[in-house]
């Protein structure tokens, strides 16, 4: 069933692997014009905006890089359907018509029902809603396909699967195979974008990038309707101070995105705010095709809501807060620190400035409906 | 020029170049560039455009679109079958947008293939119900005859998938869809240059429509009156007689194929 991550015997993932071999300052350099080059023709000059809503950060994984980790003494909170709409408004404000909903995995809280009911308060305000949440059956996405969420972001974080055993310890997640065949359920269940990445940090880059490679070509095989974005996340600082062993350095990561843009010209290539703000606006034009701005990475996190219920977990357990740990203004614990503290319209702003057209709406759900 | 004018649907235009929107680094590039080209028909995929009526600031694409210059022509693009594109134009037309509209209907968001089966029968409802429809079609003379039957106002062959730049490489069914067609043939997509642009005018397309070869050059507008230049060469050349020169072979004095008819 994963024997796709092995099978790399194709001229296009043989080029990606040959064009992840260390090069030269020239020879990046080139890689990085004809990268640019590409891009435009295929995206042009538009650069996609969106959001992320964090819905919940309770969380039953364990997973050793996460600052949601069931066992992290963290506050915690789901945001009731209200909070998000209005956590939602707030964006819309800003500009965003494009929201991806994330929340960590708990059946009790963040449930397939409860994630429906958020979905379908948000469509008839938001053009396009995508879904970040724990892996499901085909019939549940199913259900949030047709309540109106159009895509679905799912990260394998890592394809090595003895790291992925290492540091996903306990929760539903330590199944390898169930979560890579997600996309394709996904698919099945009528998504009509696919985000799929790796978590760079866990596993050395290269292999962690090839197999990246060989799953996005099983993908855009059997999944031929779907639109496929791609996220090279880098590990950030978070709760439990977990300190990545194999870095991911600037210069390969600008090669990895050439290497990428060459060989799925096709493919979105999507950067979040944790980079850096100067790292973000060098690497525009170089095959990003999609941004996010002004994120928070905690559930209420732009607008303060769902305060009054935050709690507080001890190894997977809530506990009352006593009022001494529960100071004033608390907010929820984010999943990690974000490094490109920009406004969305500062953002946007620079995009202009650099000749880029910021694109907030490309969808329209009177689509579907 | 005063060549002919571009009839479409009983609708003239003295511009045979089509334009689309997507792609420009931004909305007043955009303008700039649609002025300079001298379009009369511009394209816009209603996916960005603001649908509600409430004049959204943050998908304004419409309002940079003058409707006393250009003819704007809604397109169906995101649809993925015949009742979600049926449905857009529906749309639009009911937002007040169009009753034209350029059905493009690919399942395919890669390489943006149009699907035949679906556009065929999206065209059959929206030309029942009065819609202007002017289809998005892989470059396929037996399709192209199927939709002029169902009554589509062009047909719109792509000359290579959209986006590639690459030129008409559907050139032989591009020549048997022109000399076959009763209604005008624009060639859509894939034109990179403005000698492509110049090529199918020159073989008998009606129009011809460009979207990224404008939209990203580093002076659109300059790009813009190129494509322009080139439309009105090659139309000129199709309407003086682009007829191949007979007899370019070297003349044979012997004439063995047809000399018996002198012997007799």
């Amino acid at each position: 069933m994963t024997s796709f991550l092995r099978d790399r015997n194709t001229p296009r993932l043989q080029r990606f692997a040959a064009l992840l071999e260390p090069v030269d300052d020239a020879q990046l350099e080139s890689l990085a014009t004809e990268s640019a080059r590409i891009t435009r023709r295929h995206f042009g000059n538009a650069i996609r905006l969106f959001a992320p809503l964090y819905l919940s950060n309770e969380c039953i994984n364990n997973c050793a890089y996460c600052g949601f980790s069931r066992d992290n003494p963290i506050l915690r909170v789901t945001l009731e359907v209200d909070a998000v709409r209005r956590e939602a408004r707030h964006l819309v404000k800003e500009g965003f018509r494009n929201l991806l909903l994330v929340a960590g995995e708990h059946p009790k809280f963040v449930s397939n029902g409860y994630l429906e009911s958020c979905v379908r308060a948000l469509v008839p305000e938001i053009p396009s809603v995508s879904l970040e949440v724990a892996p499901m059956e085909v019939e549940d996405y199913a259900r949030l396909s047709s309540a109106g969420a159009e895509g679905l972001v799912v990260y394998q974080e890592t394809y090595d699967e003895d790291a992925y055993a290492r540091f996903h310890t306990a929760g539903p997640k330590k199944d390898f195979a169930w979560r890579l065949a997600c996309p394709e359920r996904a698919y099945a269940g009528g998504f009509r974008r696919i985000g799929i990445g790796a978590l760079f940090g866990l596993a050395d880059w290269r292999s962690e990038a090839t197999a990246l490679g060989a799953h996005l070509n099983h993908l855009l095989r059997t999944c031929w309707r779907s639109q496929f974005t791609v996220s090279l996340p880098r590990l950030r600082p978070c709760a439990g101070s977990f300190a990545p062993d194999h870095a991911l350095p600037d210069r390969e990561f600008v090669q990895l995105i050439c290497a990428l843009r060459l060989c799925f010209p096709e493919v979105g290539i999507v950067l979040s705010t944790r980079e850096p703000a100067p790292l973000r606006d060098a690497l525009l034009p170089l095959g990003i095709t999609m941004m996010s701005a002004g994120s928070h990475t905690e559930p209420g996190g732009y607008t303060g809501e769902g305060t009054a219920q935050l709690h507080l977990t001890v190894r997977g357990k809530p506990v009352a807060p006593a009022p001494d740990t529960l100071q004033k203004n608390a907010r929820a614990t984010e999943q990690f620190s974000i490094a490109d503290d920009r406004s969305p319209s500062e953002v946007a702003q620079l995009l202009r400035s650099r000749g880029f057209d910021p694109v907030w709406k490309d969808w329209d759900r009177a689509i579907l409906a | 020029m005063d060549g002919k004018p571009l009839l479409i649907a009983g609708r003239a235009f003295s511009s045979r170049l089509l334009l689309g929107t997507g792609k420009f680094s931004s909305p007043e590039t955009m303008a700039e560039a649609l002025q300079a080209s001298g379009t009369e028909i511009v394209t816009v995929a209603l996916r960005r455009a603001d649908l509600s009526g409430k004049r959204d600031p943050f998908a304004n694409i419409l309002e940079f679109i003058d409707p006393k210059k250009y003819l704007l022509l809604p397109n169906t693009s995101g649809a993925m079958n015949a009742e979600e594109a049926v449905r857009l134009a529906r749309l639009a037309r009911s937002a007040g947008v169009s009753d034209w509209v350029k059905l493009e209907i690919h399942p395919d968001p890669r390489h943006l293939l149009p699907d035949p089966i679906e556009t065929l029968k999206a065209a059959e409802i929206l030309v029942k119900e009065g819609f202007i429809v002017l289809p998005y079609i892989n470059a396929d003379p037996v399709l192209a005859k199927r939709l002029e039957e169902v009554g589509t106002a062009t047909v719109m062959p792509l000359g290579s998938p959209i986006g590639s730049n690459r030129g008409l490489e559907t050139r032989a069914q591009l020549e048997i869809i022109i000399e076959q067609a009763r209604v005008p043939v624009v060639v859509d997509a894939g034109i990179g240059a403005p000698s492509h642009a110049a090529l199918a005018m020159e073989m008998g397309a009606a129009a011809v429509l460009v979207n990224t070869a404008i939209a990203i050059a580093p002076d659109p507008a300059g790009m813009g009156r190129a494509f322009r230049m080139a439309v009105e060469a090659g139309r000129m050349a199709h309407e003086i007689g682009m007829g191949a020169p007979l007899a370019s072979a070297t003349a044979s004095p012997t004439s063995p194929l047809t000399g018996f008819l002198r012997s007799a």
